[in-house]
């Protein structure tokens, strides 16, 4: 293949400028700006400004409400990473092992990542209804007094479900293309050395998948921190008492609709730091033990 | 050829010379078949006259409107008119020269406006402590309390209940005959501020926020913690039940017949009619003999039609004369009769009244009767900062209590801690 060579300059960074002003104008503006709103105190309709340095970290850090959301932030990207990680492995594996109907499987098993956070939202709001809901109905006949709008457990419970049934596609594609990849000597020599199913399992073939491991350990946790706004937003925003709101959904609900442009700018740079501590900590500690 | 052109350009120069009136955007909150009254009174104005040009642009509910108005506004594309609620009343008022007093307004350009024309439940809100107004009311209500008819036959009582204490002895029976008694939609609006209202209590200092920035709520207070520990109580009973922080989820279970009252606004009215497949009835907010004897009046809730600044003379023309014709007693008759909203100005409830329309529909007339009832010191409403945030606060620790997670009294006093730090920021940011 010939090799393409510019000679001028500055050619390749007329290539790379699109991209660089979508990331300026998406996202280094937005931070900067988000930052020096959390330094002052705005009235909604920016009239009057004035700087208080870090009153509105204080008022932030110091209120009960932000915890309640931090914590359960925390536990719904636990579960729903730990859900949808597990059911797409799962689904991806068997999937795997098919011959004859693997790729009716892959198309349909792929079908919900096409859809938008909103749109799932919207159609789970539908089954989880308490006067006409399908699932609603069939987990109160269960016995469990399922309800939604004043049962905070239950409507935590109905996120998390909600949010892994979507990521579940996106796991179990990237994970059947990683397994895939496994090169077929190394499966049918362990074919040879071991009759176990799971043990050839954890000990062969999981090793081998850490690299997609990692990757989507690390999206699905992006995922659940902030791509399930649009969920929460279409399903409970934030009730019942307030306790299903993710962090960036309070940010969303204190800055748009309490129009605290102050308050809701410091929470935003407060989780950066946060996400950003958080990867660091990944690439630092975990991807060390990823073998390529 | 060129003539050809010459001729095209002078043909578009002329109608764009035909086309010039001037436009007037509205930016509402009204949606359903309020929006569709709402468009046709925009019509009707538009059809009297050739100079201006009012356009209304559904916006979602109030708070979507109010959040697409502020974004609007700083981005300097605010629209001409827009329709703000009761509960950011503050934040708009309070920011100085975002929007054009009504008053100022109708001075400047000749529309005679006597603010004593208004009906006296309406003309506080939404003017300054001088008693100049602002913001131009527009949608009226009140909470008043709808009931099945039909239930209330089958279980054998005659009136629908005028205080609690009967809605107590009412509900027993409606159990038996298989009814909840009672839903209420926007609690903090039914069953906290207009609850203090009937009962005549302060809600907050600085005159409830009218002599300026409020830094203490009073939500925690005798009446409201007996009230509300007694919603419990009635939801354990099967009296009351709560259908989520949904307006719509409440006026459901009326529609659904799964509950025989519902707490709603006089302004349901009108969708009511249409949607009801049973009969219904409208009476006054119940209150609590033991804390007041009879209820007072209730204040106004919905919203106001607020100017933004910064508009040409010319639209400012337009913009007064459009306001003028939506409290001329002819339209205002017509939104309240389409609606059920309250006419808010005196003749127009005059016209009404004699026109007879009370006489074939006397549930239209409970809200103005509620809100005409005399004014005592606390019934003349609020003006607080960050309400929204404030109202949202409500709602939890009202959801708190009704799960019996905290007593009225734990529940109402962390209302009161949280809102007094909210009044406190927003004093601080207007300083």
């Amino acid at each position: 293949m010939k090799k393409v060579q510019f000679n001028n300059k500055f050619i390749p960074y007329l290539f790379v400028s699109p991209q660089i002003i979508i990331i300026l104008v998406f996202f280094i503006w937005p931070s900067v700006m988000a930052i020096y709103y959390s330094f002052v105190m705005q009235d909604a309709f920016g009239v009057s400004t004035q700087f208080v340095w870090f009153q509105n970290y204080k008022d932030a850090l110091l209120n009960s409400d932000y915890y309640a959301s931090f914590g359960f932030t925390l536990i719904f990207s636990s579960l729903v990473t730990l859900f949808s990680l597990s059911m797409g492995l799962f689904l991806a594996h068997k999937t795997n092992n098919m011959i004859k109907s693997r790729g009716i499987y892959r198309t349909l098993l792929m079908w919900p990542y096409a859809l938008a956070p909103a749109v799932v939202g919207l159609m789970a709001s539908f089954f989880f209804n308490q006067s006409h809901g399908d699932i609603y109905r069939f987990l109160n006949q269960l016995g469990w007094k399922f309800d939604p709008t004043s049962d905070p457990f239950s409507a935590q419970a109905m996120l998390v479900f909600i949010a892994s049934w979507k990521q579940i596609s996106v796991n179990f594609i990237f994970f059947l293309s990683g397994l895939q990849g496994i090169p077929k000597s190394v499966l049918e020599a362990s074919l040879i050395d071991c009759k176990s199913n799971s043990k050839r399992f954890w000990t062969i073939i999981f090793p081998l998948l850490a690299p997609t491991t990692f990757f989507l350990f690390i999206t699905n946790i992006t995922y659940s921190f902030f791509d399930t706004f649009g969920i929460i937003d279409t399903t409970t925003r934030g009730t019942p008492m307030g306790q299903t709101k993710t962090l960036a959904y309070k940010i969303y609900q204190d800055g748009f609709l309490g129009a605290d442009i102050g308050g809701s700018s410091a929470q935003s740079v407060i989780l950066m730091l946060f996400v950003l501590v958080i990867t660091i900590f990944q690439f630092k500690y975990l991807e060390k033990k990823v073998h390529y | 050829m060129k003539s050809k052109s010459l001729l095209f350009i002078a043909t578009c120069a002329m109608a764009l010379n035909l086309n010039a009136t001037t436009d007037i955007t509205w930016w509402h909150a009204m949606g359903g078949r309020l929006g569709e009254v709402v468009n046709e009174m925009a019509t009707k104005f538009n059809n009297s006259q050739n100079e201006y040009k009012v356009t209304p642009i559904y916006k979602g509910g109030y708070e979507d409107t109010m959040t697409a108005g502020i974004a609007a506004y700083r981005a300097h594309q605010a629209p001409d008119i827009i329709q703000i609620f009761d509960a950011g009343s503050a934040t708009i008022i309070g920011a100085k020269g975002v929007v054009y007093p009504v008053a100022d307004l109708f001075d400047k350009y000749g529309v005679k406006f006597n603010a004593q024309d208004y009906i006296s439940g309406v003309r506080n809100f939404y003017a300054n402590s001088k008693g100049r107004m602002i913001g131009s009311p527009f949608n009226s209500s009140t909470p008043v309390m709808y009931y099945n008819k039909d239930a209330f036959k089958k279980a054998g009582i005659k009136n629908p209940p005028a205080t609690w204490e009967e809605f107590e002895k009412d509900a027993v029976l409606l159990k038996k005959v298989g009814y909840i008694g009672l839903s209420q939609s926007l609690s903090p609006w039914t069953a906290g501020e207009n609850f203090m209202s009937r009962h005549n209590l302060q809600m907050a200092n600085k005159n409830n926020g009218f002599d300026g920035f409020a830094t203490k709520l009073y939500y925690e207070n005798p009446a409201m913690d007996y009230h509300w520990d007694k919603l419990r109580d009635w939801t354990t009973k099967g009296y009351f039940k709560y259908y989520g922080r949904g307006w719509a989820d409440n006026q459901q279970a009326f529609y659904d017949q799964k509950v025989a009252m519902w707490l709603g606004s006089s302004g349901s009215f009108g969708g009511l009619r249409k949607g009801a497949k049973f009969n219904f009835g409208t009476t006054y907010l119940p209150y609590w003999k033991k804390f007041i004897n009879p209820g007072a009046q209730t204040f106004i809730g919905g919203a106001a039609l607020f100017v933004f600044s910064g508009k040409s003379d010319k639209k400012y023309k337009g913009i007064a004369k459009f306001l003028q014709y939506l409290t001329t007693p002819k339209m205002q008759y017509f939104w309240h009769k389409s609606t059920g909203y309250v006419p808010i100005t005196k003749a127009a409830y005059a016209l009404a009244k004699k026109d007879g329309y009370y006489k074939t529909t006397p549930d239209a007339e409970i809200g103005i009767k509620q809100l005409s009832l005399p004014t005592q010191k606390w019934t003349k409403g609020y003006r607080l900062g960050n309400y929204v945030q404030i109202r949202e606060i409500m709602t939890i620790e009202f959801e708190n209590i009704l799960n019996g997670k905290k007593t009225a009294k734990q529940a109402l006093s962390d209302v009161d801690r949280k809102a007094d730090k909210l009044l406190a920021k927003f004093a601080r940011t207007y300083r």
